[in-house]
């Protein structure tokens, strides 16, 4: 009796959800054209969200790295961005530009900071983050406490600007999404499972956990300095306590574990129940945060990879071919 | 430029951290977990002192004997009910649930008591704003002297606790090898509870010094729990007395910051901490501590 066994790599399930993604992405684009500019504006700060979540996920669902100062980089994306502005590059260029120069930040903090492990690696980003808030409220020419302004966007028209900033956002979400997808599909995919999963036993395979965690901060850097640029270009006024604040720890952290630790639909799902309550409960000021610190808390305790976890170890479903399965030629399925 | 006056001032600054960093430290120490929470437990110990001392018409000092063993059953049941659970999900999961319980503090704290700032200075009378002028440039502060010989107590307090009482030996053992130490008959999970109690306390204690000393509100715990850390850190992790060294140190550093430029005392708390981080002493002290 003999049979033939195959690795797959995608199955149908996979196959529609990847096409119909794409389709969704490219109907995005045509959102400024459809809806009216509060709509995109709103669309904008969900990308920014989506951003955030991805990269928080990158870090600690795979790297095992929680960082509580990833607003470090988002703070530094949008000043990076005024201090470009105010030396004559184009705003959208300036953008990009402050993105990368995030990536170079993260690059010069990592030997300092990637050497810690578990809370001081947590401590430790929240250090950095509060010494550039700092650093940037003693400097007059960046607005210092009071906050300052992004120049150079009115030369659009209100709806213009939004739709360009939309698409900006749009743009680099695919991106990151892309570039998450492709991490994990390719081999290395494996190794930040395996790092996710156990990393002291990752490492006695021969799983090289150093340099992934490298380009997963690395990254991380770039998609939150990124962020904070497109935040700054979507509200035009940054503060330093704002951009700097420990509430968009806050922010990536529920939506993470709401949506899903370690997994690539995770923080999606948790960006979306995220925005929603944004929304909806904003208002209420401290109690909506009690809510999401108790939320946080519970789904932490008591399930910590999320509502995605549910959807996928019921269904063994997957959004996207980034996973083996292994099929043989008498029988299909997982 | 008053250098001589600014070293002695931030050794007596670095008395207060002291205090909030050993609650810290017992945490790390016996649990291998940085609680995210602790800067917001401390001043949750300060809104209950400063509401005992309100309410009662007494002196904070004194708000304290009913408010420290509140706290310390507080600290026995958090640790049982809450994160006992999170312990079992290795790093990452204990990080996500203290900064969680973090937010939550602060916020209910912000609603029931309002952003409004507060202290517990004039309450405290005389002591928190006397001192003895030594020279024309030098004076010691009464409330900084007992700030550091109450750090200097606790601190002496719990190493003499960890190195000859048979409850200290327990810790010790679970911190080491706490499945081991079970099969000897120690119950971790009640001696996690004790170290969360006691650490719970000292936050307590510290929070009533910070609002005797300067100010405090709602927000203010994340920045005591930085400072705390950087004290830890700069005075090496695991060790009890390194974490009054770190204290003094990082006191040293803000005050001679502020002689400098007032808006400097806090960012150049942080460089120096920093700076030792990555130095080669501070490579030694994270590595001897991991594992």
């Amino acid at each position: 009796m003999s049979e033939h066994w195959k690795v797959r790599r995608s199955d149908t399930g996979t196959r529609v959800a990847a096409a119909s993604s794409l389709l969704l992405a490219a109907g995005l684009f045509a959102v400024p054209y459809l809806f009216q500019a509060s709509v995109v504006q709103q669309l904008t700060s969900f990308f920014i969200l989506l951003i955030l979540a991805v990269m928080w996920n990158a870090l600690a669902g795979y790297g095992g790295l929680v960082s509580v100062g990833q607003q470090a980089f988002i703070g530094f994306g949008a000043y990076t961005t005024i201090y470009l502005t105010q030396h004559g590059v184009t705003p959208y260029l300036a953008v990009v530009l402050a993105a990368g120069a995030s990536t170079v930040l993260a690059a010069i903090l990592s030997p300092l900071l990637l050497r810690l492990r578990g809370g001081q690696f947590a401590v430790g980003t929240w250090v950095v983050a509060e010494t550039l808030a700092l650093l940037v409220a003693l400097d007059k020419g960046l607005g210092s406490g009071t906050g300052i302004s992004l120049r150079g966007l009115n030369i659009y028209s209100p709806e213009l600007r939004r739709a360009y900033t939309y698409w900006l956002t749009l743009a680099f979400s695919l991106l990151l999404l892309g570039l998450v997808f492709w991490l994990l599909r390719h081999r290395t995919g494996t190794a930040l499972q395996a790092i996710r999963d156990d990393e002291e036993a990752a490492a006695s395979l021969g799983v090289r956990t150093a340099p992934l965690k490298l380009v997963l901060f690395l990254l991380a850097g770039f998609g939150c300095g990124a962020a904070g640029a497109l935040t700054l270009a979507n509200t035009l006024f940054i503060q330093p306590q704002s951009i700097f604040g420990v509430q968009w720890t806050a922010y990536m952290l529920f939506m993470v574990l709401v949506g899903g630790l370690g997994s690539f639909e995770g923080p999606i799902l948790g960006a979306i129940i995220f925005f929603t309550l944004q929304n909806q409960f904003a208002e209420q000021g401290a109690w909506y945060l009690i809510g999401l610190g108790l939320v946080a808390i519970g789904f932490a305790l008591f399930l910590p990879r999320g509502l995605w976890s549910l959807f996928a170890d019921r269904y063994q479903a997957r959004l996207l071919p980034i996973g083996y399965t292994l099929e043989s030629s008498t029988h299909q399925g997982p | 430029m008053n250098w001589l006056n600014a070293v002695v001032q931030g050794i007596f600054l670095g008395g207060l951290y002291a205090l909030f960093a050993c609650g810290l430290s017992l945490m790390f120490g016996v649990m291998r977990i940085i609680n995210l929470a602790h800067g917001d437990i401390s001043v949750l110990g300060a809104f209950l002192i400063w509401t005992i001392s309100t309410q009662a018409g007494i002196s904070p000092f004194l708000a304290l004997v009913p408010a420290l063993p509140v706290m310390l059953v507080a600290g026995y049941l958090l640790q049982r009910a809450v994160l006992a659970r999170s312990l079992r999900g290795g790093v990452v999961i204990p990080l996500l649930t203290t900064f969680g319980l973090s937010i939550v503090i602060q916020n209910a704290l912000l609603q029931i008591y309002s952003p409004d700032v507060r202290s517990l200075g004039s309450a405290a009378g005389s002591i928190s704003t006397g001192s003895r002028r030594l020279t024309s440039q030098l004076s010691i502060p009464y409330l900084g002297v007992l700030t550091l010989a109450t750090a200097v107590l606790v601190l002496g307090g719990l190493q003499l606790m960890l190195q000859r009482t048979g409850f200290g030996r327990e810790m010790r053992a679970t911190a080491q090898d706490p499945d081991t130490a079970a099969l000897v008959g120690i119950p971790s999970a009640s001696v996690y509870a004790r170290a969360t109690a006691i650490a719970v306390a000292t936050a307590t204690l510290a929070g009533g010094f910070l609002a005797i000393h300067s100010t405090f509100d709602a927000a203010s715990g994340p920045t005591q729990l930085i400072f705390a850390f950087e004290a830890v850190v700069i005075g090496g992790l695991g060790s009890l007395w390194g974490t009054l060294v770190g204290g003094v140190v990082l006191g040293i550093a803000q005050t001679a910051g502020a002689t400098i430029n007032p808006q400097y005392s806090i960012l150049a708390g942080h460089l120096v901490f920093l700076i030792i981080l990555a130095s080669p002493r501070g490579r030694a002290i994270l590595t001897r501590s991991a594992g």
